[in-house]
């Protein structure tokens, strides 16, 4: 029911969220997050994001299929581009759909962090002076980010 | 054992030099962390590409798997830095 691409091309987050719900009459709660390629205050020319292929598809379906066990979810749609990306241009989508919004909401914002820290892709910054940028290191913030929904299982 | 294709993305792609290639590793290389070891003497490249093993993330067979995993069948093993996608 997943719908999952890994793709260099530019994506409409209007028109996956539209797919996902036309013809459902059950769906009260669309979610849609769109991640977006920064300047870094106009010293940034573009992010290059090198992913693995084959396992970033496989990756995001798993991280998918954990959010589809925890939430009553009705439609999901993740798409990461890859390749030379400028600031300004989106990098990556997800929809969630579900009768309710707490599950849509909270669905949405549990794959952002897990596809954050376990979807297999890289960036490189290019700076605006031409200069040899250098790869954006991982943030413990994120690992915070996606640790807390371990941590709240447990909880439950 | 038998040979394994090794991947390597980002700047361990770069520290290496190549983002593939095929290996044959004697038969005491059973787990992924023996063979982060045996690559480390390879050559400067590989030592400098992992210096810090620890941070080094791994898969096998296109899976996330921790270093004390064994190779056993494997046929792809892929070694990377932590991802910073989204």
């Amino acid at each position: 029911m997943a719908t999952i691409h890994v793709q260099a091309e530019a994506f409409d987050a209007a028109a996956e969220a539209a797919t996902l719900t036309k013809g459902r009459t059950d769906i009260g709660a669309v979610v849609t997050f769109t991640g977006i390629c920064r300047d870094e205050a106009g010293s940034l020319a573009a992010l290059e994001l090198e992913h693995y292929p084959g396992m970033a598809e496989a990756e995001i379906a798993r991280v998918v299929e954990e959010a589809e066990k925890r939430w009553p979810l009705a439609g999901v749609t993740a798409i990461h581009r890859h390749g030379r990306i400028a600031p300004g241009e989106d990098i990556v989508l997800v929809v969630t759909a579900s009768a309710h919004r707490q599950a849509a909401f909270e669905a949405a914002e549990f794959l952002m962090d897990y596809l954050k820290t376990r979807a297999p892709f890289w960036k490189k910054e290019h700076r605006i002076d031409d200069s040899e940028g250098d790869w954006v290191e991982a943030r413990d913030v994120d690992d915070h980010a996606a640790a807390r929904w371990t941590e709240r299982k447990a909880a439950e | 054992m038998s040979e394994i294709t090794l991947r390597y993305f980002a700047w361990v792609r770069e520290r290496i030099g190549a983002g593939e290639e095929t290996v044959a590793p004697p038969a005491d290389v059973r787990t992924v962390a023996d063979l982060l070891a045996w690559l480390k003497a390879r050559g400067p490249e590989y030592a400098h590409a992992f210096e810090q093993s620890h941070v080094i993330r791994a898969a096998i067979d296109q899976t996330h798997v921790p270093h004390e995993t064994a190779i056993g069948e494997a046929r792809e093993i892929a070694f990377f830095p932590p991802m910073t996608g989204g």
